[in-house]
């Protein structure tokens, strides 16, 4: 994002509203999707779906990751695979048979 | 002696080194969050009954403060923008808003929590209640910490648009990057908390 001409940015800018009319709308669906009654996995997977979408847009023109040195997409592939291992951790209690 | 590559590119990462080590910072941040978020889904998938989140905390309000916190990224990245097309008057405009959507954010989270005390609902109260404030009260920690931070850009710290615009372009870059951080977390912590 260094050397940007004021045409870009301008055209940047037009992204951001348009990111943030997106984020705004996806709010909502967000929240009507609460008051459906979809049963507890298609609930709680319909909205991580839609939270994901509103994440992957800050994240990809917010903070400019569609357009990043490669240096941050290895970074953040590491972080991201290390994420995963932390929520998959309490998964691993279903193997342990154990009776206490 | 200067500090080198706060401006151009380091050869070998592509990068100036702030934006490096911010991007560093916010994957520690990622296993921070990431750590409650797994002992999020420990807690609820180790008991039989889970309260529903919107039947305790208020939704509308929530609701409201996710509207207060993606206007505040669009604010951000707007004053960015606006230091890119070399116009500072835009700038403080635009990280003036987003002081005010963070400090309204802060407000409306004020008034959750009074409340919540108010009906005897404490993070001792149940495991909800425990994970719900620990998670949004390290959040608002943060949130805490951006307005610090930004303030200080939006105050005293503009100064050196004077002498090293470039410089500061970038010091408001990795702000951003930051407080989009902070926006995307409770992109997820909204519905984890108040609506599943």
């Amino acid at each position: 994002m260094a050397d940007l001409t004021p045409d870009q940015v301008k055209h940047h800018v037009r992204i951001y509203v348009m990111v943030f009319v997106a984020l705004a709308f996806l709010t909502i669906v967000t929240v009507a999707i609460s008051y459906l009654d979809l049963g507890p996995i298609a609930s709680v997977a319909l909205a991580l779906f839609v939270a994901s979408i509103k994440g992957s847009l800050v994240a990809c023109y917010f903070m400019h990751l569609i357009d990043e040195k490669i240096t941050i997409y290895w970074t953040l592939l590491i972080t991201v695979a290390m994420f995963m291992v932390l929520l998959f951790v309490p998964l691993s209690t279903l193997l342990d048979h154990t009776q206490y | 002696m200067d500090i080198p590559y706060t401006v151009k590119d380091r050869p070998d990462t592509g990068l100036y080194n702030g934006k490096l080590g911010v991007w560093l910072f916010l994957a520690s941040e990622v296993m921070l969050f990431g750590g409650l978020f797994s002992a999020y889904i420990f807690l609820r998938t180790g008991v039989d009954t889970w309260p529903r989140g919107a039947d305790i905390l208020d939704v509308p309000l929530a609701t409201l403060n996710t509207l207060f916190l993606i206007t505040s990224s669009v604010t951000m990245v707007m004053s960015w923008a606006s230091l890119k097309l070399k116009d500072l008057a835009k700038f403080k405009l635009y990280a003036g808003l987003t002081l005010l959507l963070a400090c309204a954010f802060l407000v409306v989270k004020y008034f959750e929590y009074t409340h919540k005390f108010h009906v005897g609902l404490f993070p001792s109260t149940n495991t909800f209640l425990g994970i719900y404030f620990t998670m949004t009260g390290l959040h608002v920690l943060h949130i805490i910490g951006g307005i610090i931070v930004i303030f200080y850009f939006w105050m005293p710290g503009s100064k050196m648009w004077e002498s090293d615009p470039e410089r500061f372009t970038n010091r408001i870059e990795i702000v951003g990057l930051y407080w989009h951080f902070v926006d995307l977390v409770w992109i997820f912590l909204f519905p984890v908390l108040y609506l599943l």
